[in-house]
């Protein structure tokens, strides 16, 4: 049995709910963000593996991965600025408790 | 034998990537999650590369192994404390597992419902390195695009500046201003 574009959706399907899981569960911050993470790393491997097994021309697929790279870069370093900002603040990243805008 | 060796490789790169992400998820210790999800970025690129994506894979290892978990790693241990270790309630981990178990009964049947379009001749497509395709398209057909991720990159480091700094100094520098 070879390797189909199935098996990697299903890979990606349980990154992606393990990733909401943590988004829904944690009250950490920083856990938010790492769930955050593997939801664009399944996206990304969605892409590629469309990309490889769909007819397709030109690797469009490649460059969209990319681009999602990109942009996770952004929002980890934002986001860890932000997640930092509040620890100075509040003293904590517990979810729950940061619930005003102005300290 | 070709075939049985990708095989086996695949099955070990999902058991890894699938494995340290359940650890990621489960696990109490936030510094042990952070450690779990390297695992999990470095199997996400071997599976990248095993699709023949190797521009994507290597990437991958340089951003999110070099970049975005190191930079996870600086908040786990700028923000840490020992009150924390124990989080998760035994409420939200009810929930959040029915929550996940049937959204996993939905989706899985969509992927072998659904027709897709597979290609013919997977097989056959040309397995070489992809790296002058992708700064082809970089340059000409996704130049805008490009040009406007660099000035996003750029905003975002200068925003993560401002924002990480703290509300001290920025009064400083007002003061200065009013001086």
């Amino acid at each position: 049995m070879s390797i189909g574009l199935e098996h990697y959706l299903f890979i990606s399907i349980v990154l992606f709910l393990l990733g909401l899981f943590i988004i829904v569960t944690q009250r950490n911050g920083i856990r938010v963000l790492m769930g955050v993470e593997l939801i664009l790393n399944s996206a990304n491997l969605n892409l590629i593996a469309f990309n490889r097994y769909l007819p397709a021309v030109e690797i469009n697929g490649h460059i969209f991965a990319v681009f999602v790279i990109i942009l996770a870069a952004a929002e980890a370093a934002i986001a860890l600025a932000i997640v930092l900002s509040i620890y100075q603040q509040y003293s904590t990243i517990h979810l729950d408790e940061i619930s005003n805008m102005k300290h | 034998m070709d075939a049985l060796l990708t095989n086996l490789l695949f099955y070990f790169l999902a058991a890894v990537v699938l494995g340290s992400a359940a650890y990621t998820a489960f696990s109490p210790r936030l510094v042990h999650a952070a450690f779990s999800l390297l695992f999990t970025f470095f199997g996400l690129a071997c599976l990248y590369i095993l699709l023949g994506a190797d521009f994507v894979g290597i990437s991958q290892v340089v951003v999110y192994v070099g970049g975005i978990l190191v930079l996870l790693l600086f908040g786990v241990m700028f923000t840490q404390r020992l009150e924390d270790q124990n989080q998760v309630q035994t409420m939200q981990w009810k929930w959040g597992l029915g929550f996940l178990g049937l959204f996993f009964l939905i989706l899985v049947p969509v992927i072998y419902v659904t027709p897709w379009p597979v290609a013919e001749d997977v097989a056959a497509k040309p397995t070489g390195s992809t790296i002058a395709q992708v700064g082809e398209l970089l340059l000409t057909k996704y130049f805008l695009p490009f040009e406007i991720a660099s000035l996003l990159l750029l905003i975002a480091l200068v925003g993560a500046v401002v924002i990480a700094r703290g509300e001290a100094k920025t009064g400083e520098i007002e003061n200065l201003e009013v001086e």
